[in-house]
This record gives structure tokens, C-alpha cells and sequence, in this order.
């Protein structure tokens, strides 16, 4: 191996890492049992894991189309639109919180109408977790399988338009399962980056144990009064996180080398 | 021996803190100016850098305060560092260089002092009570505390491991309240941000929080408040490399005119 790939390699993977074993040496080993078995940590765990699969889902839902408009469609502005899409990776999660509450709180220019209407409010529920999760973590999904369709092979596509398939056959029988990798890694990264949500979850959603409170909200508020049942808490995400990747990655990734998780 | 409105007590108040401090050396210089300072009278001699770590409730009243005191004192620079108490006590402890710190409360200030950095003993300068905060108009129909029980409304109520939530859980507790909130907020500017966006219908945060929402929220005072007075001690440090500047800011946060600021800000004078 070429020493100028391998020394930046091994200095990038000790930056890394080092933080992470930072947090095992210093885990409070010996009452790390009482700390686990706390009722608040499987509720916001439950929580967590929950509302980042479903936002993964609404985010499959939504994203795969809008990658394939700014990969395949002809629409004019899609270099505006692209920017738009991935607005939310560059605002400070905090601020998209606001920005929510802005459009569907209760004084929200959509929000308000559900509120009069119907009595409904979002903010403060399980579903506005959710709603904050998809509008972080859906970018990350959506470049992902953007990049995905542009490395595919388009004359596949192009021989199926001449079989007679329509677009919409051309894209369930030729393309997604050509993209499948792409779009299976697009929604493990959207899916770790749902679970580690915090900023705009604890401003649109609140903090309630139980139906608002993920575990990177535990965390947060345990650093406040128990560092020590923090890092607990810190280590139980990490690796509920980690095996879900490595599991996936065998199942859905293969051992074809497929990019990414 | 805390400061009163009096003048005469303030003089006294102020030989005592001086004399306890470890900076006693110079405390008859730094005496002298800080009575120039508080004056206004200008013309001041300290010199050098000043550096206050300070609650970030304080962040308005401090940074005005020490404006006056660097243009009195035109060689004398002064840097704040505003933050949460408990991360200001972690960095005072873990020799971050600070010439004063000011604390929201006392267990943070007690971070400090268990670790001996405190040049003087701490005094309280200022005290702060809650204060139901509701958006203009209030829709929600608050009136006082006994509202928080109410599940119908939205309420927001800090979380029980920061200071505002454990000051809320101490006035529900006096008045036999049971909470009824919809998010434990992660700390008091949160919680007042929700009800200035008017996500909620209450929230309980501090006087000073709603003095410093201006408009954007009107404040209610509740009576229970008085079972959960915050009292924000300041001293100055061992580690202080300008202890007379140190000793002027403190005697001008303690003078009539720091404490006016403070009243103004929606903080109150030290009940005795």
C-alpha cells in the first residue's frame, strides 16, 4: 500500500476513533447496569429507533422521486432546485426547528389551519419527531441516490424505452434495481443521521419522556446533572447504531463491495 | 453582609469585601477607583485585561456594566466569557484564566470554592424568581400557577436536571401542584423561544428572562415564587492576573448603580 495513501488512512481512522474509545475508558463500567435499566432509557431507545424508521421511510417515499428529477428529468432550475432540496444539511439543525415551527406550529402558516380547523397541533408529538427527523436526514438520502443514478448506466433505461416499457415501468423494472445499492446505503446514512437528531427535534418536538424525548435528548439533558449516565447512555446509542449497520450492510449490501455503511 | 440601596452601606460593604479578599494588598487603590467608577466620574487608572466569566442571564447587565467601567478606565480592557454556570465553573476548575466569576447559582459557585480558587468569599449581588411567561395577549387564559396542572393547555416547563426546571419542581412541590407539561425544555431560553413563537401557552422561566423578551411575552408573578429564590453569588479568583480590576468590577456590580442595572434587567436586590 502507498505510504501517502496509508499514513493520512490510519491518522483519519485514529481521529475517528479515539473519541469513541475516550467514551468506553471512561463509562462508569461498574454501576452501568442500574443506569441501563432505568425505564427512560428503553422508552426514548424505543423512541428513537421508531421515529428514525419511519423517517427513513417518508424519506424513501419522498426522496428516491426527487433524485430522480434532478438526475433524469429535463425540468429547468435543477441546479436551483438541487440547492433548495439540500438546504437543510447547511442550516443549523436548531434553526430548522424554528423554521418548522414557522410553517406547521400552531401559529404556523400551514400549522395554523390545522389548529383551527381541526384542534390538531403537531408540535410537542411523536410526529413532529418524525417531521423533524425526515426534514434533517432526507438530503442525505436524496444526494446519495442522485449520485447513484447518475453513475448508472442510462442506456439500459434507453433499451427499455425501445422494448416499449413507459417511464414509470422503465424506472420500477430497470432502474431502481439498478440503483438499489445506492438507494439501500442513501437510506442507512438518512437513517443514522435521523437517530442522531437532536437540534431541530428538541425545538419543533419538545422534550417529553415518553413521547418526544430520543435518546440524543437523554443525553443531552443527563450531561446537565450525571455526565457519567450520559456516557451510558452515549455508548448504549453507539452501539445500538453500530450493530444495526453492520446487520444491514450484510443483508441489504452483500459482500459485492457496494459503496458506503 | 450584603449591599442595600443605602450609600453608607454600601462604603461599609465594600471595606469588608475588600478586606476578606486575597487581593487586600491593593484593595485601598481598587477601592478608590471603583468609587470613581461607580460615580462616573472617568479618569480611572486600571490597566490591563479583565477577564469575567459570568451566568449568561447576566450577558445585558455585564456587558453594559463593563463598557462603563473600560470607559472610565480607557487603558483597561475587559473580555466576558457568558455561558451556563456549570460550564463556567468546569472551565474555572480545569485552569481556564478568569479574574471573576459570577454564578446563577449557588451549588456552581460551591464547584469553585470546594476547589479553593476563590480569592474572597463569594457574596450574593443578585437575586432572581420565577415568572410565568405568555405570549402577547395571552390566548391560553393564564393566571397563575395553578394553570401549569391543567393538561388541556400547552405548557412548557424547563427540564428537572437544569436550574430553571429544578426551581419549577421546587414551586410545584410548595403548592401542591401536579405538572401537566408538554416538553421539558433543555434550558430556559428554549422554553421562553416557544413562547415567543407561541407554540405555547406558558411557560415558567425567570423575571429577568421575560424583562429581556421585551415585547414579546408578558410576564406574570406568581406568589409561590418565593419558595425557589436563585441567588447568584460572585467573588473574585485566585488565579486572577488583574486582581484590582477584578475587585473594581465586583464593587460596581455591588454598588447602587450595578444594582439599578440589575433591577432594570428584572433581577432584584438581595432580600438580606
Amino acid at each position: 500500500m502507498p505510504a501517502p495513501l496509508l499514513v493520512p488512512a490510519l491518522v483519519g481512522v485514529a481521529f475517528l476513533v479515539l473519541p469513541l474509545l475516550g467514551l468506553l475508558i471512561r463509562a462508569p463500567w461498574s454501576d452501568l447496569w442500574p443506569q441501563l435499566t432505568q425505564p427512560q432509557v428503553g422508552q426514548a431507545l424505543r423512541l428513537s429507533l421508531v421515529s428514525a424508521t419511519l423517517a427513513t421511510l417518508v424519506s424513501l417515499v419522498l426522496g428516491v422521486p426527487i433524485a430522480w428529477v434532478l438526475a433524469r428529468s429535463t425540468l429547468p432550475g435543477r441546479s436551483v432546485l438541487r440547492a433548495l432540496v439540500t438546504v437543510p444539511l447547511v442550516l443549523p439543525p436548531v434553526v430548522g426547528g424554528v423554521a418548522l415551527f414557522l410553517v406547521l406550529g400552531r401559529q404556523g402558516i400551514l400549522g395554523r389551519y390545522l389548529y383551527e380547523e381541526f384542534d390538531y397541533t403537531i408540535p410537542f408529538t411523536t410526529t413532529a419527531v418524525v417531521i423533524a427527523e425526515t426534514f434533517v436526514a432526507m438530503p442525505f438520502l436524496v444526494i446519495s441516490v442522485e449520485g447513484a443514478l447518475r453513475a448508472a448506466d442510462a442506456r439500459f433505461e434507453d433499451a427499455a424505452a425501445t422494448l416499449g416499457a413507459n417511464r414509470w415501468t422503465t424506472f420500477r423494472r430497470v432502474t431502481l434495481p439498478l440503483v438499489a445499492p445506492g438507494v439501500a446505503a442513501g437510506a442507512v446514512l438518512c437513517w443514522a443521521r435521523a437517530l442522531g437528531e437532536f437540534g431541530a427535534t428538541i425545538t419543533f418536538a419538545g422534550n417529553f419522556p415518553g413521547t418526544t424525548q430520543t435518546m440524543p435528548l437523554a443525553v443531552y439533558l443527563a450531561l446537565q446533572s450525571n455526565p457519567e449516565g450520559a456516557i451510558v447512555l452515549s455508548l448504549v446509542l453507539l452501539f445500538v447504531s453500530l450493530a444495526t449497520l453492520l446487520l444491514l450492510r450484510d443483508r441489504w449490501l452483500g459482500r459485492s463491495g457496494a459503496p458506503l455503511a | 453582609m450584603r449591599l442595600r440601596a443605602l450609600p453608607v452601606l454600601a462604603v461599609a460593604g465594600l471595606l469588608t469585601l475588600t478586606a476578606c479578599g486575597g487581593s487586600s494588598s491593593s484593595s485601598d487603590a481598587a477601592s478608590s477607583t471603583s468609587a470613581a467608577a461607580s460615580s462616573s466620574a472617568g479618569g480611572g487608572d486600571l490597566t490591563g485585561t479583565l477577564t469575567v466569566f459570568a451566568a449568561a442571564s447576566l450577558t445585558d447587565v455585564f456587558t453594559d456594566l463593563g463598557d462603563q467601567l473600560m470607559a472610565d478606565n480607557p487603558e483597561l480592557t475587559i473580555t466576558f466569557n457568558f455561558a451556563g454556570s456549570s460550564a463556567l465553573a468546569t472551565q474555572i476548575t480545569q485552569g481556564a484564566p478568569a479574574d471573576v466569576f459570577a454564578s446563577a447559582n449557588q451549588k456552581q459557585m460551591t464547584v469553585v470554592t470546594d476547589a479553593g480558587l476563590d480569592a474572597d468569599d463569594p457574596t450574593v449581588f443578585t437575586e432572581n424568581v420565577l415568572e410565568i411567561a405568555v405570549p402577547p395577549g395571552n390566548p391560553g387564559g393564564i393566571t397563575g400557577l395553578a394553570d401549569f396542572g391543567d393538561a388541556d393547555k400547552t405548557l412548557a416547563i424547563c427540564a428537572p436536571d437544569v436550574p430553571c426546571g429544578a426551581a419549577a419542581e421546587t414551586v410545584f412541590a410548595a403548592a401542591g401542584i401536579t405538572a401537566q407539561p408538554d416538553t421539558l425544555e433543555e434550558d430556559v431560553r428554549a422554553a421562553l423561544t416557544k413562547v415567543e413563537l407561541g407554540e405555547v401557552d406558558a411557560a415558567l422561566v425567570y423575571a429577568s428572562d421575560v424583562q429581556a423578551a421585551g415585547d414579546g411575552v408578558e410576564g406574570i408573578e406568581f406568589p409561590e415564587a418565593e419558595d425557589a429564590v436563585n441567588e447568584y453569588p460572585i467573588c473574585t479568583l485566585t488565579g486572577a492576573s488583574n486582581p484590582e480590576a477584578a475587585q473594581a468590577f465586583l464593587d460596581l456590580v455591588e454598588s447602587d448603580e450595578g444594582q439599578q442595572a440589575l433591577t432594570d434587567a428584572g433581577f432584584r436586590s438581595p432580600s438580606n
